[in-house]
C-alpha cells in the first residue's frame, strides 16, 4: 500500500498544527462556532446529538496492521473503547472531546494516517473496490490512480469551499463494488481500441434528498488526461453549483438542471481552455505510485488444499462461512476473506478496539500485513493462503467476526441514526439489530440468498437505502418513528433508485413486513433468481399488493 | 480594517467608489462590475489608479479582455463558505493574465489566507477581529502543496523526481 515519503509527512504534520491552532481559538472564544465550524469539519469533526465524532481517513478504505493498532488505541484512549467503519470505507469516533482531537490526528499522523476533508464541503474519501488488486475479474488495479487524485484533491486551494461535498469514486472490475453510479464522480478503469487505458467517466450521481444515477461524461477519458479532466468538472461546479440552498447545491442538481449535455459543454470548454499538460503526473510519478500496489510476494501453493477440504468435510459451520464470506482470488492458492461486521444483534460497522488489535493481528498472520475496509462495512483480509483459512476462521469465530452472512439479508448497511446523529428522524440501529435477529435462523432456512438492505435514518440517506434491494426509510410523523420501505434499488452495475412500494410501518411493524417481502420472494422466484432479479421481474404491483393486501 | 499585500500590513490607498459618484479626480478608484460595463468609455483618458470589484456570482470572463486596464481587482468572500472568487482569482491570473493587484475582500479569516495566495490573491483585506500577526504567519501554514495553482510553489509530484 501507499507510504508516505517527506512530503506527505510534513503536510499532514502541518495540517495538524494549523488544526490545532484553530481549535485553541476556538476554546478561547477568539473564533466564532458559526467560523469553526467549516474548519472544525474539514478536519473530520462533527458536533452530534451528545457529543463531537470524528472521522478518521482511510483512503479507499486500505491500512496497514499498525493503523488498524493505532485506530484501536485511539479508541481506548479517546473513546469508549470502539470504533464505527461507515459507507465511505472510514472509521469514525463517536465519543471525543474537542480538546483531544488535535492529539488525535497527532498520533494519526504518526502513522500515516489523517482526517483531512472526511467532512465539510470539499472532496471527501475517494473510495474504491474493496478487492482491488486482488480480484480476478478486474481489468487494472484502481488504487494507484485513487492515491493520485487522493492527492490532487488534498488541500486543494481552489476547490475547498466548494458548494457542498463532492465524493469520487473509482473501480477497475466488471462487478461494481465501489458504487460508481452513485458519486459525484464515478470511474471505470477500461482500455479503448488501441489497448490504451483510460476512465469511463460518470457525473452527477448521488443519494441524499434526490436520489439520482450518474451519467456518463466522457466515454473514454486517456488516463493522462484524468487529473486535468476532475479539475474542469470542479472548476464548472464550484463556479456554477447553487449557493442558495444546501439541499440543492450538490454537482447532481446542477447536472440534472442544466442538462448533461450543456454540462458536458461547460466542463469540455473548461478542460479545453487549461494548459495541456500542466497537470499531467508524469510517468516516473505514477510508476512511484504504481510500486507501492505491486503484488505481494505470494508463495507458490495450489488451489487444492487437503486442509479446507477436510474441514469442510465435518465441519457445517465452516463450511458455511467458506462458501459465504470467502471469494475467490486472482492468485493461485489464495483467498479473499471477509470480517463480518455484522453479528447478530450487533450495530453494522461497530469494532471494539480489541477486536481492532486482533484484526491486526491476524493481518500481521494471515495477510501480508494489510487490512480493508469496505463500502458495506465491513473488513477484507485480502491475500489469505487457502491452507491458513481453517485457522484463521477459528480465530474470527473466537473473535465473533465470522457471522455467515456476506451479501445476505443481515449484511445491512445502516447510518448511526437518532441514536447518535443530530439530523436523523429516527432511530435505525434497533432495526438493524432486529432484523439480525429475525434472520438469524430463516436465511439459511429459507435459502434467500444473495439480499442487500440498507438503512437510513432520515431522507439524507447515509444509509443508502436508494441503492438497498430493501431499503428502509425512517421517517417522523406526530413524534413517533416510521419505515418506508423501498425496493429495486442496487448500487452495483445494475444500479437504480428503489422504489417506494407503499405506506410506511410502525417500528413494531416493519420486521414483519420484512418478512413478508422475503416470503413473497421465496414464493414467486425462478432457479436461482435473487431477491432483486424476482422483484424486477415482477414488478412493483406484484409486491405492493401482496404485501398489504394480507395486511 | 488592515490590508496585507505580499504578507505585510500596508495603507490602504484606494477607495471604492459607488456607482453614482463622480470618477474625476486622480484618487485610486473602485468601481463595480455594472459601472464599468455601462461606461467604459468614460474611463478614457482618466488620470489615477483604476480598480474593479466583482461580486462572487460575477464570473472574471466578463473581463477577459479588460484586464490590462485595471491596476486592481477586488473579489468579494460575501460569505466564509462562499468559494467562487478562489476559482475566479486563479482564472485572473492563470488564464487571462492578470497582472495588478488581486485583492479579497468581504469575510476574509486568516484560515482562507493561504488558498487565496496560492489561488492568486497578494492582497487580502482582513475581516475585523483577526489578529494580523496570526495572519501573517498563516500565509506560510504550509511549505509542501500536491498540486500546482497560481502561485509558484511545486508540487510534490514535481518535486518527487527532480534530480
Amino acid at each position: 500500500m501507499y507510504q508516505y515519503d517527506q512530503t506527505d509527512h510534513t503536510l499532514t504534520r502541518e495540517r495538524v498544527t494549523e488544526y490545532r491552532d484553530q481549535v485553541s481559538r476556538r476554546l478561547d472564544g477568539n473564533i466564532s462556532e458559526d467560523d469553526f465550524r467549516p474548519l472544525r469539519l474539514k478536519n473530520g469533526l462533527y458536533m452530534q446529538l451528545h457529543a463531537y465524532m470524528l472521522r478518521v481517513g482511510i483512503p479507499y478504505g486500505m491500512m496497514s496492521s499498525d493503523q488498524l493498532r493505532m485506530l484501536a488505541y485511539i479508541g481506548r484512549k479517546y473513546d469508549k473503547g470502539y470504533g464505527h467503519f461507515t459507507t465511505r470505507q472510514n472509521l469514525q469516533y463517536n465519543w471525543p472531546t474537542l480538546e483531544d482531537t488535535p492529539d488525535i490526528l497527532e498520533n494519526l499522523a504518526s502513522v500515516e494516517m489523517n482526517a483531512i476533508q472526511t467532512s465539510g464541503n470539499v472532496n471527501r474519501n475517494v473510495t474504491s473496490d474493496p478487492l482491488a488488486g486482488v480480484a480476478p475479474d478486474e481489468l487494472e488495479d484502481p488504487r494507484p490512480y485513487a492515491e493520485i487524485i487522493r492527492q490532487f484533491l488534498t488541500l486543494h486551494p481552489e476547490f475547498s469551499w466548494l458548494p457542498r461535498k463532492f465524493k469520487v469514486a473509482i473501480t477497475g472490475a466488471e462487478d461494481d463494488r465501489a458504487a460508481i453510479n452513485v458519486h459525484d464522480i464515478g470511474l471505470k478503469l477500461l482500455k479503448n481500441e488501441a489497448g490504451e487505458t483510460g476512465f469511463r467517466v460518470l457525473v452527477g450521481g448521488g443519494l441524499g434528498r434526490s436520489p439520482f444515477i450518474g451519467k456518463v461524461i466522457r466515454e473514454f477519458l486517456p488516463k493522462d488526461d484524468l487529473i486535468r479532466y476532475i479539475q474542469a468538472i470542479l472548476r464548472v461546479y464550484n463556479m456554477e453549483g447553487r449557493r442558495d440552498n444546501m439541499f440543492k447545491a450538490r454537482i447532481k442538481i446542477l447536472v440534472h438542471e442544466l442538462g448533461i449535455e450543456k454540462f458536458a459543454s461547460l466542463v469540455e470548454e473548461e478542460f479545453q481552455a487549461s494548459e495541456e499538460d500542466v497537470l499531467f503526473l508524469g510517468q516516473a510519478e505514477e510508476d512511484r505510485i504504481k510500486a507501492f500496489f505491486a503484488a505481494p510476494d505470494y508463495a507458490d501453493l495450489s488451489d487444492d488444499s487437503p486442509e479446507v477440504i477436510e474441514m469442510s468435510s465435518g465441519n457445517e459451520a465452516f463450511a458455511q462461512w467458506l462458501e459465504r464470506n470467502v471469494l475467490a482470488h486472482k492468485q493461485a492458492g489464495y483467498s479473499i476473506v471477509n470480517l463480518s461486521l455484522k453479528p447478530l444483534g450487533g450495530v453494522p460497522g461497530d469494532i471494539t478496539s480489541d477486536q481492532m488489535d486482533a484484526v491486526a493481528g491476524l493481518a500481521d498472520t494471515f495477510s501480508f500485513g494489510q487490512i480493508r475496509a469496505t463500502h458495506r462495512q465491513n473488513l477484507v483480509l485480502a491475500d489469505v493462503a487457502k491452507k491458513d483459512l481453517p485457522s484463521l476462521w477459528q480465530e474470527l469465530v473466537d473473535l465473533n467476526l465470522a457471522t455467515p452472512n456476506l451479501d445476505r439479508i443481515s449484511d445491512i448497511i445502516c447510518c448511526p441514526g437518532m441514536d447518535y446523529c443530530s439530523l436523523a428522524t429516527a432511530r435505525s440501529i434497533p432495526i438493524a439489530k432486529r432484523l439480525s435477529e429475525r434472520f438469524a435462523d430463516l436465511d439459511t432456512l429459507l435459502n434467500i440468498g444473495e439480499l442487500r438492505l440498507n438503512i437510513s435514518g432520515c431522507i439524507n440517506a447515509c444509509g443508502h437505502h436508494h441503492v438497498g434491494h430493501i431499503g428502509i426509510l425512517g421517517v417522523e410523523k406526530n413524534g413517533e418513528e416510521f419505515y418506508q420501505i423501498t425496493l429495486g434499488g442496487s448500487s452495483s452495475e445494475d444500479a437504480d433508485i428503489g422504489q417506494i412500494i407503499g405506506p410506511a410501518f410502525s417500528s413494531e411493524d416493519i420486521i414483519d413486513a420484512v418478512e413478508k417481502l422475503v416470503g413473497i420472494y421465496i414464493s414467486n422466484r425462478e432457479d436461482d433468481e435473487r431477491f432483486l432479479d424476482t422483484y424486477r421481474r415482477l414488478g412493483k404491483a406484484v409486491f405492493k399488493e401482496a404485501l398489504y393486501d394480507a395486511a | 480594517m488592515t490590508l496585507l499585500k505580499n504578507g505585510e500590513i500596508v495603507e490602504d490607498t484606494w477607495r471604492n467608489l459607488a456607482d453614482d459618484e463622480d470618477i474625476s479626480g486622480e484618487e485610486s478608484i473602485i468601481v463595480s462590475l455594472d459601472r464599468w460595463q455601462n461606461e467604459p468609455d468614460k474611463f478614457n483618458g482618466r488620470n489615477g489608479a483604476l480598480g474593479i470589484r466583482l461580486e462572487s456570482h460575477q464570473k472574471p470572463d466578463a473581463i477577459a479582455d479588460d484586464v490590462e486596464r485595471f491596476d486592481l481587482i477586488a473579489l468579494d468572500f460575501p460569505v466564509l463558505p462562499d468559494g467562487r472568487a478562489f476559482s475566479h482569482g486563479r482564472l485572473l491570473r492563470e488564464r487571462y493574465g492578470f497582472k495588478g493587484e488581486l485583492r479579497a475582500v468581504g469575510k476574509v479569516i486568516q484560515d482562507q489566507l493561504y488558498f487565496m495566495q496560492r489561488c492568486g490573491f497578494d492582497a487580502v483585506e482582513l475581516s475585523e477581529g483577526e489578529d494580523v500577526a496570526k495572519s501573517i504567519a498563516a500565509l506560510n501554514a504550509f511549505t509542501v502543496a500536491y498540486q500546482p495553482a497560481a502561485d509558484d510553489i511545486i508540487p510534490a509530484y514535481k518535486t518527487r523526481h527532480d534530480a
